[in-house]
Formats: C-alpha cells, structure tokens, sequence
C-alpha cells in the first residue's frame, strides 16, 4: 500500500510537471487557434537562456551572488522569449492568417526547427546546469502509518507548487486584467475581437510570450531537474496526450490531463510493465489519451466540436 | 505554342478519359520515362544511385502513400514512420522465417501485413478528427517503437535488435549494385503511381475526397464513412509498408528501429506539405526537394570555401529548413504541384496573353 502511494504520488508531480508545459500549448491555441508544435523547442531554447545567461552575467559582470545571477538571468530569458513571440508573430503568422490548421501545424514544426537549431547555435549545444535552489534531497513522511514511510522528491513537490502558483496567477490575469479579457475575446471569435478594436497582431504578440514565459518556468523546472540539453524538446511529445486528453482549449483540462496521464504512466509502467516485457511509458499515454477520445472525442474539458453542414 | 492542344479531338469516350489527354503529356511522360530507365543508369554515378536516386524513389513511394491519406482523405496521420516499420519488418520476418520466398512476395506480403495494422489504427479516426487524431496516430508511432524494440520475435530474435538483409534478388536476377537498386525501386514507384493516380481518379478517390471537404455532408448523401475512411488508410499503409520494405531491403540493408522514428514520419509530412497536398505529383515534388535540401546545405559552406564546424553545420541546416518551411508555406500553402500546374496553364498560353 505504501508503495502504491508512492507511486501515484510520483505520477502526480511528474503529471504536474507535464501540465506545466501543456500549460503552454493551451494558451496558445486558446488565444491564436494554432497548434504550437514548438512549444518544446520554446521550452529548450528559454531553458538554455536561463542557463546560459546565469553563467554569462557573472563572467561579464563580475559579481559571483548566484541570486543575482538568477534574477538577471530570467529576466534576460524573459526578453529573450518575448522577442521570439514578437518574430514568430511578424514573420509567421502574420502571413498564414487564414490557413487550414495542417498548415500552421506544418509552420509550428518548422519553427521548432528553427529554434532547435538557433537555440544550440546561439547558446551552444552542450548539458547545462540550472541552478535555482531547488533541495535535491529526498523526504521521507509519514513514517508513522507505513513501514520505513513514504519517499517524497522535495523538487518535485516545489515544482507543483511552483506550476499551481503559476496557474492561479495565470487565472487572476484572464479574469481581471483587460489585457486578459482581450486575450479571451480573442479566443472566442478573432473576427468579432477585430471589429470592436481589439489589435490581433498585439495579442498575438502577447499570447506566444506568455505561452513563451510558460515554456521558460518550464524549462527550469525541467533543466534543474534533468540538466538543460537536446532531449528536453522531447518533453513536448509527452505533453502532446495531456493536451488532448484535457481539452485542446482548456486550461483546467491541461492541469487535469497531466495529472491523470502522470499517474496513469506511472502505474502502468509498475503494474501492467511486467506482463509486456517493460518500457510502456513511452507509448501507454498515448493510447491512454487515445482510449479516452474514443468515448469522449473532444477531451475531458475541451469545446464539444459542433459539425455544420 | 508548344502546348497548344489545337486539333487533338478524341473519337472515342475511352481516348477522352484516358490520363494525359493532351499528346504533350504523354510525350512529355514517355521521355521522362525513357531518361529514368535508360539515360540515367547509363550517366549516374554509384553515390549519385544510393545517395539520391534512391532514397528519392522510396521516399516518393511513402509519400504517395501519405498524400492518399492527408491529401485526398483529409485523415492527418504522424505515424507513418511506424507503417514503414511494419511493413520493413514484416517483409523480413516473411523472407527469412519461409525458405525460398520470393523478393517481391515478401515487400508485397510487407505491405499486406502494413495494411492490417494501418486498418487498426484507422479505427480511431472514425470518431476522432483533425488535431486529436494526430496525436492519436502517434500513439501508433510509440507503439511501434516499443514493439519493435522490445518483442525479440519481430527481430527474428538478433540480440543486437537490428536485422539485416542480404543477397537480392529476383527470378534469379541479382540485386547488388546501385543500378540494379535503382531499376527495381524506380519499377515499384512507377507501377504504384500510376495505381494510385487511377485510384484517386475513380469513384473511391472522390469518396476521399468528399470526406476531406466536410465528412458530414458526404455522409448525408451516402457516402459511407467507415467504407471510405478506413480504406484510405488501406491504401495508404499498403503503399507506406511497401515502400517501407523496400528502404530497408534495398536502401539500408540493415536496420533497427530508430530508421523508422517520428523524425521519418515529420520528414514525410513535410514532403507532402511541401510538394502539394492531394496531388501525386506532388509527392515527387516534396521528396526531391527534401532529399536534395540536406546535401546542398552541406555542400554549399564546402563551395564557398567557409570553413564551419560539423556541429554548426547542423545546426545551420536546422535553422534553413525550418525557415524554408515555413517560408515555403507562406508563399505557396498549396505546395509545389500547385506552382508547377500554374505554370502549366501559363504555358498553355504561351506566347500569348490571353
């Protein structure tokens, strides 16, 4: 029983840090109805800014404050991605207004290639290290109820919270700012948005780099978990069945789906794994998600799709 | 003025359907025909057979295949990398588990064996749609990956978990050297186009193509949606599993099963994108722009004479495509086949105006 426990707790964090970057692609199809393939190659390219820029600024500077370096560093990382959205908007999107969704899907692949390549170009393609003080140590609770306790990642568990509170605050910003209402406006209906005033082309702007941003506490996340290199684009993939199981355009649905594909990879790995020879991991959340859209085809909170003749 | 279809009347309804009803056409065909089997192995080098011809053919065979299923039935698919691996695999397992099978039995029984896995896997697309089945199809593509690393079976039992083929050949003529690797390859692509080219000129390709454009609506005026779907996927998966066959018998040679990863089913999808969606030529457009992409960005630094590290010469490559794609994209979302027929009808025009 307490093994169990352990590992849906696992599941869970592991689920939370998944939602994280599907946190990403929501917001984006949300506000500009593109399906951000790039998103793991967003979340690789801020991580290696993070990392980078943490290490630059005190060679450049002179100063060793490792909290200095950091608060520089995201900062940086922060213009970086915002610059990125800015170009992705003028250059990409601008031009595919009104393309069929394979295409912006076929654009958003090519922009991963293009970050991938510019990312490792620009910051160098070797394993970084973020450091941003997260306790690598274990804890062990309840060590009352179950023999020898529970193991717990205390990273882990900072991560969840670090993702709740950045989806609470990412909440406080669609509800009760304008720039918010805007970005739903958007996401309802881009042509009725234009014609009451609304600049797309801004919003747009805005989404990739919030979407952006997302990808960044993401990517440290993930970089000061498994260092910053390549495979943290494959990331993206894993994320991929969140999103579908959530809901395209749902933000509860990304945190709900992680959760539940986190959970589910984890369990099945330890109890269904034996009988099929082990390594299901990879693939068991997408048959998981693909099981759940035959009954329920537009995810768990996603729009129902409404076919018109 | 050369393109002029001035006093070609058909006198019968056959001449009047048949595929290229302007005589340019099937001039134009013939002689490309003739320069593929006979110029070529005549002119062409052993790199020039093994690091461009064929790679080209299979990859233009796949993605024929995938243009069936993205282009003309609409059905978005990331996990053709995976049909091409049943189909390699099952060709293997077909020529070395039976004695004496025959070559050309055992990449047509691949592809059989391909079309009952793409069936499965198309199974889900008749409740699921658009983005949704994509992912969806990459559950095919995991799964794949896994079964083919992880049960000893489909390998034949290798402890490498790599296979290899070797010794071709067909009614006792051997398939060693790139020209010969070429013949057969260019012979399957040619059969298979013109195949598919007929397919989607018939009824069934219209059935594809009424569900691509609003499934709904094809449903009301009888059009059955399993019917169609699911054989698109057939088709698609047979020629996929074929082609798949063939790039690992006569291309690779040995595999294992990373040659058949998501990076091959991106590569596919960009072909058919690139080269025109829903059009066959386009399949041929896409794979030679994305076979010969890679080799100019390599050689153009060696050209000019810049000297640039492998690494940073990837990662440049990286950066040219994405950027080429989606400048592709923009300027012509429809693909190359799209520009190629625009200027078709130009030249119908030539040199008049109007």
């Amino acid at each position: 029983m307490g093994f169990f426990l352990e590992t849906v707790f696992g599941g869970l964090m592991a689920g939370m840090l998944y939602a994280l970057v599907a946190l990403g692609f929501v917001l984006i199809f949300k506000a500009s109805g593109v399906f951000n393939f790039a998103q793991g190659a967003m979340v690789l390219f801020a991580a290696l800014a993070m990392a980078r820029f943490a290490e630059w600024f005190p060679q450049w500077l002179g100063f060793s404050s490792l909290l200095l370096a950091n608060l520089m560093a995201f900062c940086a990382a922060v213009l970086c991605m915002v610059g990125v959205a800015w170009l992705v908007e003028r250059l990409a999107l601008r031009r595919l207004v009104n393309q069929e969704g394979i295409t912006l899907l076929m654009a958003t692949l090519g922009i991963t290639y293009f970050l991938d390549g510019a990312g490792q170009l620009i910051f160098g393609s070797a394993t970084y290290k973020i450091d941003v003080g997260m306790p690598k140590d274990p804890m062990i609770v309840l060590e009352n109820v179950f023999e020898g306790g529970l193991l717990l990642s205390k990273e882990d568990l900072y991560a969840a919270l670090v993702a709740a509170m950045l989806v609470a605050l990412l909440s406080v910003f669609f509800q009760k700012t304008r720039t918010g209402r805007a970005l739903r406006a958007v996401a309802d209906d881009h042509q009725a948005a234009q014609s009451i005033g609304i600049p797309l082309s801004r919003i747009w702007v805005i989404v990739w780099s919030v979407g952006g941003i997302v990808a960044l506490v993401a990517g440290i996340i993930w970089g000061s978990k498994l260092g910053v290199q390549f495979s943290i684009s494959l990331v993206a993939l894993k994320a991929f069945p969140v999103v579908i199981l959530g809901g395209l355009t749902s933000v509860p649905g990304a945190i709900v789906g992680g959760l539940v594909i986190g959970v589910g990879e984890k369990l099945s790995e330890i109890y269904l794994g034996p009988f099929l020879g082990g390594g299901i991991e990879n693939w068991f959340a997408y048959v998981l998600a693909l099981a759940f859209l035959l009954v329920r085809p537009q995810g768990l909170f996603g729009d129902k799709i409404i076919d018109r003749v | 003025m050369f393109y002029r279809e001035n006093g070609q009347f058909k006198s019968n309804y056959r001449a009047d359907m048949g595929l290229f009803p302007v005589a340019q056409d099937r001039w134009a065909i013939l002689g490309l025909l003739a320069l593929a089997f006979v110029l070529v192995p005549l002119m062409g080098s052993d790199y020039f057979f093994r690091a461009i011809a064929i790679p080209f053919l299979i990859l233009s065979l796949a993605a024929i295949g995938l243009n069936i299923l993205v282009g003309y039935c609409g059905q978005i698919s990331l996990g053709t990398g995976a049909f091409m691996a049943v189909g390699a695999y099952a060709a293997y397992n077909l020529q070395a588990r039976i004695d004496g099978m025959p070559l050309l039995l055992a990449l047509l029984g691949g592809g059989l064996v391909s079309t009952v896995f793409g069936v499965l896997f198309g199974i889900p697309s008749l409740r699921i749609r658009g983005l949704y089945l994509a992912v969806a199809t990459l559950a095919a593509q995991f799964f794949t990956d896994w079964f083919t690393n992880r049960v000893k079976w489909v390998t034949n039992d290798s402890s490498s978990g790599s296979v290899s083929v070797g010794g071709l050949d067909i009614l006792g003529y051997a398939i060693q050297t790139p020209v010969q690797k070429y013949l057969l390859c260019l012979a399957f692509v040619v059969v298979f186009a013109l195949l598919a080219k007929n397919l989607v000129r018939g009824a069934i390709g219209r059935e594809w193509m009424a569900m691509r454009d609003m499934d709904v609506a094809a449903a009301v005026i009888g059009i059955r949606p399993v019917y169609a779907k699911l054989s698109a996927f057939a088709v698609s998966s047979f020629i996929v599993g074929v082609a798949g066959g063939l790039w690992g018998f006569v291309h690779l040679g040995s595999w294992e099963p990373a040659a058949f990863g998501i990076e091959r089913s991106f590569q596919l999808l960009f072909m058919i994108i690139i080269g025109g969606l829903g059009s066959i030529a386009g399949a041929f457009f896409g794979a030679a722009f994305i076979v010969l992409l890679p080799l100019l960005l390599n050689y153009v630094p060696h050209w000019l004479g810049l000297p640039i590290s492998t690494a940073t010469a990837t990662h440049v490559e990286h950066m040219i495509f994405g950027a080429l794609i989606v400048f592709f994209l923009i300027v012509e979302p429809h693909g190359l086949a799209r520009l190629w027929s625009t200027a078709r009808q130009k030249l119908r025009l030539w040199p008049f105006p109007h």
